[in-house]
């Protein structure tokens, strides 16, 4: 701080160099303020976010990601929850034998595992496509943003 | 000195090796909180399912099985499943928008003070429930697991204590990490090796495995049974285990999406790819664990046997005992040691969770209104929180005594997470209107709900039958009123209709109007928190 004050100060900042250097930015100069001195109206966040939510590309991401979470989620919670439904009210059912004493209760709570896993292998496949489709919308985002915020 | 007992002390030194290299790379905010966010997919993964898969898991469930059969089972199943909330829902928007703690997420759009409070309270609450259940556990365990080297349920309360106090307050987030990762190592090694020594048991047949379990022998009150232990309805029964168990799966859903011990692991990796892909690897982790409790349940309850289990120790000692019939001592010693890592992991990381959120959220964001007095401030606060949080575990557990019945508290911290944290969070994440009063109701309700209908349910009310073991005992003398040991039934409905009703009572402009700066950063990672370099060699 203090060689930086030396090095590269202009002639017209009238800052007194006493004592150790401080974060306080020096009158006349035209550097940015630190962070504790803006006032209100400066410290709002000047980014219209809105920007953003109304790309065609950000939307569409939006939309890709929800197309396949709310159809998953609704999937595995009737899968998982028909487990101790059927094995609380149709016991017979599922205490039928099917190979030897195994019976389809077993079969059942066993098929969730596999359930479970494809799923998670299903997401793993469809993020990669959401992945790319982030990547183009954060590169939009930050050029849109950083030209909003120089205009400002 | 006995095995079982020198390999606890190697597994003590190794730990205590670790935390030291942690502590040395451990200076700053982000080092200590979330482990500089440089922890690889395939770490957390495995931290993750280290994180998780408590005693209760792995003593708990095997014993269940090995006792109650097929029913126990069933709480496998609803352990994995849950990741699929945590995957789907929760784990990239919380990586891509939070800092340090769930409470992050919430406060990005509504009013910091009312709601970091609030989600601190329900956090701290989650967090010391579930730890004095497992210090509790810890301490009657490690004193039959060691019990012919003279370690008390009190020595081994206050060992359990100090140990995880040294591991949080030294090595923070890095340490707890790694305790994790190479306990999540050991338990899946142990389970394997188990699952196979009982197969070769059965000559490599299914078929005689699986017909052993369909007649297991013991003695009820006396009197010889055949039971086929793939039945169902051996601990869920009528009138209400139907409901009971839909109650149990809803609580395991939507409760370990909630649970903060979880959430905050997702911070320590450096980014929503990453924090996904570690999902996925613990996914993979603990639903082979959890299949692999088939062997170790019923392999307990064919080859030891439910009579000499109830003599030797109780349900707990059902995979131990299993261990020790199959290989002897040595294997005995093995999968005590194991278990003991399981309890020191699991309690680590619940007190690195409390201690961050009563010093991010509570002391930082609630007391100071989010300005650091001084550097580091926040981390030393957090110390000396995990230092309290764990004097405080012991104090309990110790006044509460091996005996006392405890199981509950894992039935209510899940509600908690369930009912409290999980609602606010997804609110918050999808719906635009969401505001501060939502969250304080959503949090509030969820909170008093679980936690009433844990009061006047069967685990705390009920008159005991004269010389009731005092395990059994109950602490109110009276009918129960709520039928239900799991309340997430009725209280998860009650946690989204609190955040939901508090919500439609007011409009908050603010919290609308930055719903599209959270929408955009927690869904494309947009000016997310960055893994940082250590600052120390």
């Amino acid at each position: 701080m203090a060689d930086d004050q030396k090095s590269g100060s202009p002639i017209d900042d009238l800052t007194p160099e006493v004592g150790a250097a401080t974060d306080v930015a020096p009158l006349g100069r035209s550097e940015t303020k630190p962070a504790h001195e803006l006032t209100a109206v400066e410290d709002a966040d000047p980014v219209d976010w809105s920007l953003v939510t109304q790309m065609p590309e950000f939307r569409a991401m939006v939309r890709a990601k929800l197309r396949f979470i709310i159809p998953a989620t609704l999937f595995f919670v009737i899968y998982y929850f028909a487990l101790p439904v059927l094995v609380g009210y149709a016991p017979a059912l599922m205490s039928k034998r099917v190979i030897g004493v195994v019976n389809i209760a077993y079969l059942f709570a066993l098929s969730q595992f596999f359930m479970a896993w494809i799923i998670a292998g299903l997401y793993l496949r469809a993020a990669a496509r959401f992945d790319k489709m982030e990547h183009t919308v954060v590169e939009k985002a930050e050029s849109a943003l950083s030209s909003r915020r120089e205009n400002k | 000195m006995t095995m079982a007992l020198a390999m606890f002390l190697f597994f003590v030194g190794v730990t205590l090796v670790i935390t030291y290299w942690a502590a040395r790379r451990t200076s700053g905010a982000s080092a200590f909180f979330a482990a500089n966010r440089q922890i690889k997919g395939w770490q957390n993964g495995f931290a993750v399912a280290g994180d998780y898969m408590s005693a209760a898991s792995f003593l708990g469930i095997a014993g269940i099985i090995a006792f109650q059969g097929y029913d126990g089972f069933m709480y496998s199943v609803g352990w994995l499943v849950a990741y699929l909330t945590v995957l789907l829902i929760v784990a990239e928007p919380l990586r891509n928008a939070g800092k340090y703690t769930m409470a992050d997420v919430l406060a990005y759009r509504l009013s910091a003070r009312p709601v970091r409070a609030m989600a601190s309270l329900s956090t701290i609450t989650v967090s010391i429930f579930y730890m004095i259940a497992q210090m509790v556990g810890a301490g009657a365990l490690v004193a039959l697991l060691l019990k012919n080297s003279g370690i008390s349920y009190h020595t081994a309360v206050i060992g359990v204590g100090i140990l995880m106090i040294v591991y949080v307050v030294f090595g923070g987030m890095l340490a707890t990490t790694w305790v994790q990762i190479i306990k999540a190592m050991l338990l899946m090694g142990g389970t394997i090796l188990l699952s196979i020594l009982v197969l070769a048991h059965f000559g490599f047949s299914f078929a005689n495995f699986f017909n052993a379990i369909g007649h297991v022998i013991y003695h009820d009150k006396g009197v010889e049974v055949v039971k086929d232990f793939l039945q169902p309805g051996l601990r869920f029964k009528p009138p209400y285990g139907a409901l009971d168990l839909i109650s149990l799966g809803m609580a395991l859903i939507f409760g370990t999406a909630g649970l903060p011990h979880i959430l905050v692991r997702f911070y320590t990796v450096p980014d929503a790819k990453t924090a996904r892909i570690s999902v996925v690897w613990a996914m993979g982790l603990i639903g082979t664990f959890y299949i692999l409790t088939t062997f170790l349940g019923f392999g307990a309850a064919t080859i030891v046997g439910r009579d000499k289990i109830a003599t030797s120790g109780g349900t707990n000692m059902s995979a131990p005992l299993l261990a020790q019939s199959l290989g002897g001592d040595f294997f005995f010693a093995f999968i005590a040691a194991i278990a003991f890592a399981t309890i020191l992991a699991v309690v680590a990381g619940l007190t690195i969770s409390a201690s961050t959120s009563f010093a991010h959220d509570f002391y930082t964001n609630v007391i100071h209104r989010g300005t650091e007095r001084q550097p580091g401030e926040e981390v030393r606060v957090a110390r000396v929180t995990a230092f309290v949080v764990g004097a405080v575990a012991i104090a309990v557990a110790i006044l509460l005594g091996p005996n006392a019945n405890v199981a509950f508290l894992v039935a209510l911290a899940f509600a908690v997470a369930a009912s409290a944290n999980l609602p606010v969070i997804v609110l918050s994440l999808f719906w635009k209107r969401f505001n501060t009063r939502g969250a304080v109701c959503g949090l509030g309700t969820g909170l008093v709900a679980s936690i009433l209908l844990i009061v006047i349910g069967p685990s705390i009310m009920g008159v005991d039958a004269p010389g009731a073991t005092a395990t059994a005992h109950h602490l109110i003398q009276s009918a129960q009123i709520f039928p239900l040991e799991n309340p997430g039934i009725l209280s998860i409905p009650l946690g989204f209709a609190g955040a939901i009703i508090g919500t439609l009572l007011g409009r908050e402009p603010a919290a609308e109007a930055k719903y599209d700066e959270l929408l955009v950063r927690a869904s494309t990672g947009l000016g997310a928190e960055k893994a940082s370099v250590p600052t120390a060699p």
